[in-house]
């Protein structure tokens, strides 16, 4: 008896050093683990940061301010051709517009395809324009081949006006697109890093092992969030960034103001991500889910172009969507430097959508 | 003694689904600490949704669950720390490493075992920094046992947990499961192999369409058979040899006639088949198959309900 009491059982050896986890040890753990799963995925890496950059740079080049367009017109060449030709070449625009003699046919048909703005005929009774209504550059063309012509041919303006030429950084197009991609971005990695992740834990039976542990369920949501806040701070600098290296964007709010609201933002579309994700037990179906939520806001919020240009009647709408609240806010502070008090509409905007969307969530929520 | 606890009761646990499909119609198990006790029946028999509500994942229509003398509602945080639980099919996170998925696991328990001992005693060891995607099935079914167990349960809860397995992992997985039982764990399991339940459990209950049919221990169930022999044979020639010729045979309890094969459930074969040899030539046919074993878990539920475990 007396050599079995001085053996240790075998089994002590599992209670001996006596673990002792924390109350966040389970919090850091599972944000720690979704870090890791987000790096190690290649596709994610790409969709959230190179995706928008690329974007960025493409729009930028493509919209780029050139120095002064040249209008192309076309010229039908008949007896009067020479007489037209010697008037352009006179006009004080005439580095302007860039013109072409050409038969009728041949005029009208690259006309038709976009490659001439604007066809001039001239006969007897004077000048025949034709243009297009319907296309920006096609109007303008009309009018500025009109007045070089006229003031070729010894028009006066009765009333002496000067310009000032004004492209400064903050009103380019670029300065525009910017924090509209960053808007963006927010609301495509929220949707997908929350909504997408959780369907699929949900498929994979994962959510259900967790609960089946003692991890808190609170925790696993915080761990989402604060892997959306990580994220976000890398989304904000790389676009910003990269619109004040690649484009010389100025960025005129704090960068805590910038910061918070992105992070408002991103907790916004993480709830609503949350919402969207809340039961399919698919990821095709929550796919399907999430391009139908974010589709409008990619088209009426302001990313690419000015919502202004949709009718008045559905201002109210646009305005109440948490996209164009986040994308307002961002390019109020980033272009117009303003504070974060000034934006407290869009800020409340994106807060109700965000907390409503994450408390339905809560609620209905499917853990398996 | 201390073994004598119980971990596991539940009285008529009943469980139905969008109020008509009846998975479960009215278990009741007491399970002692210490024991390793399985449920085995065929797929659909309400195995899974029976551990389910015992695990506390589901909830019964009616009926009482106490684990280790605790309900689940207003228990459910202390549980959760005292349980280890293996689901059917669960897939852990493909890019995380062997270690980093035990050690997210370690971390949701107050008091978890290390990590590099569960890592050992699951033979992970060697694996421990490989992606969890490029492990085998033994290999991410041994990963899903050591997430159960990192958290030093005191009850072990598995479903299924060898399906699909080849046997050299289905062993390896069964010297786990009596590693746990030594440490005085204990372990409730579904299975629907007669083998494992046989090798691997203390006690057992069949159960078919949501009813348990038998309880016992394995040597139990298989006594309860009247007949503990079973002599298979397949005959040619002779005309139409029906089975109640073979049930006249001296010591027959039963005759079974399947896929041109009869078997017989005998309490004494050396009695039964030199009388089977005379009867065959009798009638003038040939033995084309004869073998005789010990009764199964198979044979009792093919006798206590006509049909076999797996109908694959």
């Amino acid at each position: 008896m007396a050599d079995l009491d001085i053996q240790t059982p075998p089994e002590e050896k599992l209670e001996l050093p006596p673990m002792m986890n924390g109350r966040w040890a389970g919090y850091r753990a599972l944000l720690s683990a979704r870090m890791k799963e987000l790096w190690r995925e290649p596709e994610v890496i790409f969709w959230v940061f190179v995706f928008p950059l690329l974007l960025a740079l493409g729009l930028g080049i493509a919209f780029r301010n050139k120095p002064a367009d040249v209008t192309p017109i076309a010229v039908v060449s008949n007896s009067h051709t020479s007489s037209v030709m010697e008037l352009l070449q006179h006009s004080p625009a005439k580095s302007a517009i860039h013109a072409d003699v050409l038969d009728e046919k041949t005029a009208l048909d690259r006309f038709r395809l976009g490659q001439y703005a604007l066809v001039v005929t001239s006969d007897q009774n004077g000048l025949h324009y034709r243009y297009d209504p319907a296309r920006p550059e096609s109007v303008l063309a009309r009018t500025q081949v009109d007045e070089a012509l006229q003031t070729a041919a010894g028009r006066t303006s009765p009333v002496k006006t000067e310009t000032t030429e004004s492209s400064e950084p903050g009103a380019r197009y670029i300065d525009f697109l910017i924090p509209g991609l960053l808007g963006m971005n927010l609301m495509n990695s929220g949707m997908w890093g929350i909504g997408f992740a959780v369907v699929d834990m949900r498929q994979r039976k994962l959510l259900k092992r967790f609960v089946a542990s003692p991890m808190r369920r609170t925790d696993f949501l915080l761990a989402l969030g604060s892997s959306r806040l990580v994220l976000m701070i890398i989304e904000v600098a790389l676009l910003l960034g990269f619109g004040v290296l690649a484009f010389r964007m100025k960025v005129e709010g704090s960068l805590l103001a910038i910061l918070f609201v992105a992070g408002l933002g991103a907790i916004c579309f993480g709830g609503v991500g949350l919402l969207t994700a809340c039961r399919a037990q698919k990821i095709e179906s929550v796919s399907g889910l999430i391009n139908l939520v974010m589709m409008p806001m990619w088209i009426f919020s302001g990313v690419f172009f000015s919502y202004e240009r949709f009718p008045q009647i559905i201002q109210p709408v646009i305005k109440a969507l948490p996209l164009t609240a986040l994308n307002d806010a961002l390019r109020a502070i980033i272009l117009q430097g303003a504070s974060l008090g000034s934006q407290w509409v869009p800020l409340t905007i994106m807060a109700i959508w965000g907390g409503l969307s994450f408390l339905i969530a809560l609620k209905w929520f499917r853990w398996s | 003694m201390h073994g004598m606890d119980t971990a596991i009761r539940c009285h008529d646990l009943k469980k139905t689904y969008d109020g008509k499909v009846e998975a479960v119609r009215g278990i009741d198990l007491s399970i002692q600490a210490g024991e390793c006790f399985g449920l085995l029946g065929p797929n659909g028999a309400g195995k899974t949704t029976t551990i389910e509500i015992l695990e506390g994942l589901l909830e019964p229509t009616s009926g009482e669950v106490e684990i280790l003398g605790m309900t689940w509602p207003g228990h459910e945080r202390e549980l959760r720390e005292w349980l280890g639980i293996s689901l059917q099919e669960t897939r852990l996170s493909e890019k995380l490493t062997v270690r980093e998925t035990v050690e997210l696991f370690a971390s949701f328990y107050r008091h978890p075992a290390s990590v590099p001992h569960v890592l050992e005693e699951m033979s992970l060891t060697e694996k421990a920094d490989a992606m969890v995607g490029r492990l085998s099935g033994g290999q991410k079914q041994r990963l899903a046992v050591a997430t159960a167990l990192v958290g030093n349960p005191k009850i072990l809860f598995l479903d299924e947990p060898t399906t699909g397995l080849d046997p050299q992992s289905r062993r390896q997985l069964w010297e786990i499961v009596r590693q746990f039982q030594q440490r005085r764990g204990t372990v409730l399991l579904t299975t629907h192999y007669m083998d494992e339940a046989e090798r691997l459990c203390d006690r057992l209950a069949i159960i078919d369409q949501g009813r348990i049919i038998a309880e016992g221990t394995p040597a139990e169930l298989i006594a309860g058979l009247s007949g503990h022999h079973v002599v298979e044979f397949a005959i040619s020639g002779g005309n139409g040899a029906g089975e109640e010729i073979w049930a006249r045979l001296p010591g027959v309890q039963e005759v079974r006639h399947e896929d041109g094969f009869f078997a017989l459930q005998v309490d004494e074969p050396h009695h039964t088949i030199p009388a089977l040899l005379e009867a065959l030539q009798q009638k003038g046919a040939q033995l084309a198959h004869l073998t005789t074993r010990q009764a199964s878990l198979e044979d009792v539920f093919v006798h206590l309900t006509g049909r076999h475990l797996r109908e694959d």
